[in-house]
């Protein structure tokens, strides 16, 4: 299991970055933590003939806690974010998430936009930054745009970025004050990929819940978001009408999820676990709600 | 003829000491280490990031080295089990206090049996104690549990990581007792 | 006196080593050696048509390339049936490069070596292999069904059928006032060390010498293997297992293709070659075990007593039998475990499969077998609504009854002939560590809280320690250091300690004076290698003898020196010296001087061995008629017949009630393997059994489409258990001495993982309230077993829909 040869590029910067994107094109590909990336290319099951390590380029590794958003540059690894004080104070989520990315020493390696990049279905943080209502910012030689999470994710593995761009940075969009987040996934063994996993955001005002919302892991294709606000809003979290009330968010995930079956798991298995794993972190994100007051 | 590959010279600070060694660009940082700079104290046991036990501190933190190029790691600090103790020679069996708190933890509390897992253990105990010199039965377990270990069952393992505290803490205390800083 | 140290729980002498990066495993060897690497075939079953392979030859540092038309002579000839027996009718192995057909996924089908692994790996990916694709047969539905083959020439793809019966099972099951048949289905899963297979070679083109390293379980077993492969004199072969990391079982299968395909290619190119198995040809390309449909008939009485055993197994050996139909033999007649059948009949069928090669994983046999066996125990005590270890207790053979004999032919040949244990006494003893009898409280407790608990237990009886035989042999050095030898390997069972403890004791040595080799056969060219349990008490006891033997030696060459009699000397920490009075003494070195008379003096102590030196007896040869130079000993050790230990385990188990998933609260294990020599290795071992049979129960299993494709062959997807997954191990031991060895050990290496399904399998019934068939079982797995249960597809336990009483207060 050794990877194909391959053309190393090194830039220093952005630029330089993108620039050598434009030049190889389809035979590229952009490494960065490559914790997903290196078991395929040692498996041989993709052999690009460029590789663009961007682990030189300058300024990728910022966390920015902003107002609105915390962007997250390309180089920062999932422990980096999981450490950061600041990032977990303005959005726990992204903490509360990240510990569930696979074991420490890939998440020491790993980058939080890396993994959104490659576009798993198993991954969590394309669930969050959808959760999150994110934007990824992408550069290529021909300019800079951002693209928004539906935007984005095109399929499983697949994005909408261009074969020439390098998502820089993605930004995390915060939440309104009174919102709670709570994220839970189950797996075979404990840092493996996900069976099942799901985060949830719920808003609530003067005691009731004003906004819902669930993004998911392992059981759509691409990120999907749904609006639990139909059945949880004007809700007492804990309270008989919330039990209510999370026994039918429960149900419309099992509705709203497409998983598929394989060797771990059938979809059956999985659409009932994500129902589970739904009222789990519903009744987390209430304990926290109630803890409010 | 297909091409030959071009090599890079990549030079990398491998348990304080400069290595520098020309590797083609996909040349897996662990196989530059055991095969290039025949360090071979590092072990290949998956080459897919599961099973740990090629785990390297690059810059203190444990990565797996299968996972990463050598060429990705060049200017970068490396220790490898080789380097966590203060014997010079591995090949000659060190004792006493040569060997690190979490070498000798292991090795009293039959932390290993064929140790070929083993130093992607020790690589990755000594960052955690850094990070939590205390652990509790439970976060020992949660420490190591991002490497397989297909001899010893754990048992030992969490022994060893719980007795590899005690043994810094002791030895810390000596030190400072003996009025010397933090032993070699 | 010199502390004890048989029995110690002494820390190991490899440990300093092994935990500074000095340990040398295969791959760490050979740094100027060129690489091999295999293609292999992407199809269960085929025909090759065409191997084109001229894309790859030009590729820069591609040494050779080959295919089976290059391999000359025996190399080109199949791969030696290890293990014949005679119902083994059809037994059938591969070649070293396939010839014509290949036989499952992963079979090797081109060799190529070059400059390194890399640029193998890129010769391999242009070598074209057309392939003509035949029906592949998987899974032993399947393969009994025999409406496809895997061999043209193996009818019903049946290797084997071999039945043994005692008593009249038929007369028996019709006297029974109750029968009973269970269904049952162990899955396939894999040793899995963390090193997978590897082998090296170099070779010596003046002397016409090969030396190989081989990461393997036997390195004498290896050498003749490959001296009969290349047609060397054995003499001009050397094989050495260097650290071995790991083995489990699948190393002690050889030659396997790349032990043969190496050293031919390092002498056929006059440079060293290496081959280092990588993950995912481990999975596909070495041996996997377990998989077995079982079907139980039991008969009992009102007691719960066996009258009757019949029991039909269906065995997957898969694509070939190298290793003979030793698995199956070990499930028929292990499956008894510690107790009395009855008439019992055990009728088996060995079949192919279009998968890799199924041979002895840690346990071989015996865990499908205990499961059999147990699951037939919680059946008996559910029909007749009495406490599961009352049953079992009922059954058991008693201390009074040993040596015990089944009647039957173990795997070596020799009668089933247990020769201790004391079941009540381990039963006792588990039911105490888990609390057997507070169980019911327990229980009441986790259900008013909503949560649902089971206890499970199993029981099982091994037999370790196999011959024919081994060997030890111990010099001593006239600088006092002790060299011991014997040619069994090791792969983490710490045998440099243990065997230094035996010596220590038995010469009066100091422990770091003793310097243990193992698998190397330039130093002990006679062994057979570590599997089933028997290093210890195999080369355990060959090493106690052959340290019995230079103590007497070097006690008649001391009395003869200080003018003593042998019976007045004891030899304390290396000293030789008069009981009573220690200051009449020489050192064990002064001893290894004096037996070997020299003509030259190497250092100032050798002096005294020249012929000058006036310390002889001018009428006497210098080296008596019946005696040899040198202080050195060696001696063998070949029982008649295999030693039993025995444990029992139990557990408990708490399910998920939405989710199925299953967490282990706590396991608890009753061990017996006789005298121990070191008591933290015995539990060593038992833990990391333990943990490998957690694996099977809960996690691993190999996932075959129907096309024959193994659809988890990588450690991402193959589920061995983390830390995270395996629970805290609590141990009690028994010491029930084996009469049948000079040390009273019994072997210990594969204890661990025998009973865990069983018990597990017991626990979750004993929650879930219907019965557990298949194994491993996975959340997903239970949560479609308590669907079809509330379909009214599968019935309920009678314990669990009869009122009270509880069973454990029956």
């Amino acid at each position: 299991m050794k990877p194909a040869p391959f053309v190393h590029h090194a830039p220093r910067t952005v630029g330089e970055a993108a620039a050598v994107l434009g030049q190889v094109g389809h035979d590229g590909k952009v490494l960065a933590g490559g914790q997903s990336l290196v078991p395929i290319l040692n498996m041989r099951l993709a052999a690009p003939a460029h590789l663009v390590d961007i682990n030189g380029v300058e300024g990728l590794d910022g966390i920015v806690v902003g107002d609105e958003a915390v962007r997250v540059g390309a180089l920062v690894r999932h422990a980096a974010l999981a450490r950061s004080e600041e990032a977990y104070a303005a959005l726990p989520l992204l903490r509360q998430a990240t510990l569930n990315v696979a074991h420490p020493a890939i998440r020491n390696r790993g980058t939080t936009v890396g993994s959104i990049a490659h576009a798993d279905p198993a991954g969590e943080m394309p669930a969050v930054l959808a959760l999150c209502d994110g934007v990824v910012e992408a550069v290529s030689t021909r300019g800079t745009r951002e693209i928004g999470w539906q935007d984005f994710f095109a399929g499983p593995l697949e994005t909408t970025l261009s074969i020439d761009e390098l998502a820089v940075a993605v930004r995390f969009g915060r939440f309104p004050a009174g919102t709670h987040t709570a994220f839970r996934e189950s797996a075979r063994r404990h840092g493996d990929y996900a069976l099942a996993g799901v985060g949830v955001r719920v808003t609530v005002a003067d005691g009731v819940v004003t906004e819902a919302r669930a993004s998911f892991v392992s059981v759509t294709d691409v990120p999907s978001v749904l609006d639990l606000g139909p059945v949880l809003a004007g809700t007492e979290p804990g309270s008989t009408a919330w039990g209510v009330a999370v026994d039918a968010a429960a149900q419309a995930v099992r509705d709203h999820v497409q998983p598929e079956s394989d060797i771990h798991a059938t979809s059956d298995y999985r659409r009932m676990l994500v129902g589970e794993l739904t009222r789990r972190v519903l009744d987390e994100s209430a304990l926290a709600a109630e803890g409010d007051r | 003829m297909t091409d030959v590959e071009t090599l890079h010279d990549v030079t990398v600070t491998v348990n304080g000491v400069r290595r520098t060694a020309a590797v083609p660009a996909r040349r897996l940082l662990s196989d530059f280490l055991r095969h290039d700079l025949r360090l071979t104290g590092t072990h290949v046991g998956c080459e897919h990031g599961v099973c740990g036990a090629c785990t390297v501190l690059v810059d203190g933190a444990p990565m797996r080295s299968c996972l990463m190029f050598a060429v990705s790691a060049q200017q970068h600090e490396i220790t490898t089990v080789e380097g966590l103790g203060s014997s010079t020679d591995a090949r000659v069996a060190p004792t006493g206090e040569s060997l690190s708190p979490v070498q000798q933890a292991f090795a009293e509390c039959h932390g290993l049996q064929c140790g070929f897992c083993t130093p992607g253990f020790l690589t990755t105990v000594t960052a955690y104690l850094e990070e939590n010199p205390t652990p509790t039965n439970e976060e020992a377990r949660e420490a190591i549990s991002g490497n397989l270990c297909r001899c010893t069952g754990y048992q030992n393992i969490v022994k060893s990581v719980l007795r590899a505290a005690e043994i810094t803490a002791e030895r810390r205390g000596e030190a400072a007792a003996s009025g010397g800083g933090e032993p070699a | 006196m010199t502390t004890q140290m048989f029995g110690a729980p002494i820390r190991r002498k490899e440990d300093p080593r092994l935990v500074s990066g000095g340990g040398r495993y295969l791959d760490d060897l050979g740094h100027d050696a060129l690489a091999a690497a295999f293609v292999r075939s992407p199809h269960a079953h085929a025909r090759i048509v065409e191997i084109d392979a001229a894309d790859a030859v030009d590729v820069e540092g591609v040494v050779g390339i080959y295919v089976h038309e290059d391999l000359p002579g025996r190399v080109g000839e199949p791969l030696p049936l290890l293990i014949p027996h005679p119902t083994l009718t059809h037994g059938r192995t591969g070649h070293a490069l396939a010839r014509d057909e290949v036989n499952h996924v992963g079979e090797a089908v081109v060799m190529v070596v070059a400059t390194d692994r890399y640029v193998a790996e890129d010769a391999c990916q242009r070598i074209r292999v057309t392939y003509e694709q035949l029906p592949p047969v998987v899974g032993i539905e399947a393969a009994r069904d025999g409406v496809r083959l895997v061999h043209d020439d193996v009818p019903g793809n049946v290797a084997a059928h071999m039945l043994q019966e005692v008593g009249d099972v038929d007369a028996a099951l019709a006297a029974s006032p109750h029968t009973l048949t269970l269904e049952l289905d162990i899955e396939r899963s894999a040793c899995t060390p963390m090193e997978g297979r590897g082998v090296y070679a170099r070779w010596d083109d003046e002397r016409g010498e090969l030396r190989l390293w081989s990461s393997t379980q036997t390195s004498t077993g290896v050498r003749a293997a490959v001296a009969a492969k290349l047609d060397l004199p054995l003499a001009k072969v050397e094989c050495i297992a260097p650290d071995v990391g790991g083995g489990f079982g699948v190393k002690i299968v050889h030659p396997w293709p790349e032990e043969v395909l190496v050293p031919w290619a390092a002498r056929l190119l006059g440079q060293p070659v290496k081959f280092t198995e990588d993950r995912r040809e481990h999975f596909v390309s070495a041996a996997h075990e377990r998989g077995q449909l079982q079907t139980v008939t039991i008969g009992f009485d009102d007691d719960g007593r066996l009258l009757a055993l019949d029991v039909k197994l269906w065995h997957d050996n898969g694509a070939y039998t190298p290793y003979g139909i030793i698995v199956p033999i070990i499930t028929s007649t292990q499956l008894l475990g510690p107790y009395k059948p009855g008439a019992y009949r055990c009728e088996f069928w060995s079949l192919y499969t279009n998968t890799v090669l199924v041979t002895p994983y840690r346990g071989a046999g015996r865990p499908q077998g205990c499961f059999a066996m147990e699951r037939a125990m919680d059946a008996i005590a559910d029909e007749l609504a009495l406490d599961r270890t009352e049953v079992r207790s009922r059954n058991f053979i008693l201390p009074s009854e040993m040596p015990y004999d089944h009647g039957l032919l173990f795997q070596d040949g020799r009668p089933l002939k247990y020769d201790s244990g004391d079941f009540p006494a381990s039963l006792a003893k588990i039911k105490a560590l888990v609390g057997w009898d507070d169980f019911a409280a327990y229980r009441a407790t986790a259900e008013a809280e909503g949560r649902r608990v089971g206890l499970g237990i199993g029981c099982y009886v091994e037999g370790t320690g196999v011959g024919p035989y081994e060997g030890g042999h111990i010099q001593i050095e006239t600088s006092g250091r002790v060299n011991v030898s014997t040619g069994l390997t090791s792969q983490g069972q710490g045998h440099e300690t243990v065997f230094a403890q035996i010596v220590a004791d038995e010469l009066g040595v100091r422990l770091e004076d003793v310097h243990v080799t193992t698998g190397d056969s330039r130093k002990m060219a006679y062994a057979v290698g570590t599997f089933a349990s028997r290093a210890a008490v195999m080369s355990g006891s060959a090493i106690a003898l052959a340290a019995r033997k230079v103590r007497t030696k070097a006690l008649r060459i001391a009395a003869d020196a200080l003018e003593v009699s042998p019976q007045d000397l004891e030899i304390v920490e290396g000293t030789v010296r008069v009981k009573g009075a220690p200051a009449t003494s020489m050192s064990l070195g002064t001893v290894s001087v004096l037996s070997n008379p020299l003509r030259y003096a190497f250092d100032e102590a050798a002096q005294a061995a020249t012929q000058f030196a006036g310390t002889f007896d001018p009428d006497k040869p210098p080296v008596a008629d019946d005696d040899e130079p040198g202080l050195e000993g060696r001696d063998f050790y070949s029982p008649t017949q295999a030693t039993f230990a025995n444990g029992m385990h139990a557990a408990i188990v708490e399910t998920d009630p939405v989710t199925a998933e299953i967490r282990i609260l706590r396991y608890c294990v009753v061990h017996d393997c006789g005298t121990m020599i070191n008591p933290m290795i015995v539990e060593g071992q038992v833990h990391g059994g333990v943990a490998q049979g957690v694996g099977g129960a809960l996690y691993e299993r190999m996932a075959y489409d129907e096309s024959g494709q193994l659809l988890n062959a990588s450690f991402m997807d193959f589920l061995v258990p983390y830390a995270s997954e395996v629970p805290t191990i609590e141990t009690d031991h028994l010491e029930t001495p084996s009469p049948l060895n000079p040390l009273g050990i019994k072997g210990a290496g594969e204890a661990g993982c025998i009973p865990v399904s069983a018990v597990i399998a017991s626990a979750i019934e004993d929650a879930e309230g219907f019965p557990i068939t298949r194994m491993p079982i996975s959340p997903n797995d239970l949560w479609e077993l308590r669907r079809r249960h509330a379909a009214g597809e599968i019935p309920s336990l009678h314990r669990a829909t009869r009122t009270a009483p509880k069973e454990t207060t029956a």
